[in-house]
């Protein structure tokens, strides 16, 4: 029952993002030709409340729910494989309109062609699997 | 009813996802949902062959509950929740635009036709746009460390300049995208 909890956060997230139509290929594209602070008030918005949050729980030094560690991890710092793969990425997001969460909601929203990018996507992870240690990082 | 049909205020939706990233960090986790593509990889034959697969995605359950919430979630604002009447307003401009391009306008549907038919997934030029789109998303983000959720939410909320990175790169490309790609592939 501990994935229950997961499972919850998950339905809400889905039920958010559709709401929000940030599963939208019409928002993202809009976003990408500056026509619309839709999803920049999102992202903006997700940001600032996670910034104070982050910012409470380590300054309270507050305790994970049920005993469990907090586990807030520093990224480690380079340029090549966040501008390579970001930028990567960046195309595909804007080409299917859709980023990984919204590819496993849109799924549910029943746009079953999405199968064909999730399967990209997964055989895009797989061939970087295979390439990881030959990649400038 | 309508204020729940219709499109959610962006200040509501974006507390509401900052929220979720917050929740999880309470829960001990950290919000990213391209690591299930690892994940399900991972379940799979490339654990044997390939480093980079072979770890215990049995730890990676809670993530993959996540993934599999978010389906139900889909499913059950799109069916219950949601007045396709009221959804996807558009900037008038970019409509235009669109028409320019020989796509769709939503008319309630979340995704052009254009892209998402299955009449058009299932032509050679169509199947192959969504594939190498997948492709590019599935290739980028465990490269990049992250998508939307792991850098843009999670990371940008610690304040970490490698994020930032990431972010530029995703807008990059969202760029190109937009301005270059899709009107080379849909204008005529």
């Amino acid at each position: 029952m501990k994935l229950l909890k997961f499972f919850i956060v998950g339905i809400v997230f889905g039920i958010v993002l559709t709401k929000a139509e940030a599963v939208s290929w019409y928002r993202i594209y809009e976003m990408f030709m500056f026509q619309s602070f839709h999803m920049y008030g999102i992202i903006g918005t997700a940001v600032f409340v996670g910034v104070t949050g982050i910012y409470l729980i380590k300054k309270k030094d507050i305790q994970g729910f049920k005993g469990a560690e907090i586990d807030i991890q520093d990224k480690d710092f380079s340029y090549s494989r966040y501008i390579i793969g970001g930028t990567m990425f960046g195309l595909g997001w804007g080409l299917v309109g859709s980023c990984p969460g919204p590819i496993f909601i849109l799924i549910g929203n029943g746009v079953l062609s999405i199968c064909i990018v999730l399967l990209g996507a997964l055989l895009g992870t797989y061939i970087y699997g295979i390439l990881k240690n030959k990649l400038p990082h | 009813m309508e204020v729940i049909q219709g499109t959610w205020h962006w200040a509501v939706s974006g507390f509401l996802i900052g929220l979720i990233m917050l929740v999880l960090t309470y829960f001990g986790k950290t919000f990213g949902m391209s690591s299930n593509l690892r994940n399900i990889c991972s379940m799979t034959f490339a654990k044997r062959k390939i480093d980079y697969f072979d770890f215990d995605w049995k730890e990676q359950r809670w993530n993959l509950s996540v993934a599999l919430g978010a389906v139900v979630g889909g499913f059950l604002a799109s069916y219950f929740l949601m007045d396709s009447t009221d959804i996807l307003q558009i900037n008038p401009k970019t409509l235009e635009n669109l028409k320019l391009l020989n796509i769709d306008a939503p008319n309630g549907k979340l995704g052009p036709d254009a892209l998402f038919s299955l009449e058009n997934a299932f032509t050679i030029k169509g199947f192959f746009v969504l594939l190498f789109g997948g492709f590019l998303i599935g290739f980028g983000t465990p490269y990049a460390g992250g998508c939307t959720s792991g850098h843009a939410i999670s990371g940008l909320s610690n304040l970490q300049i490698p994020s930032l990175i990431a972010v530029i790169g995703f807008f990059l490309g969202g760029l190109i995208s937009a301005h270059f790609l899709i009107p080379l592939i849909f204008g005529s």
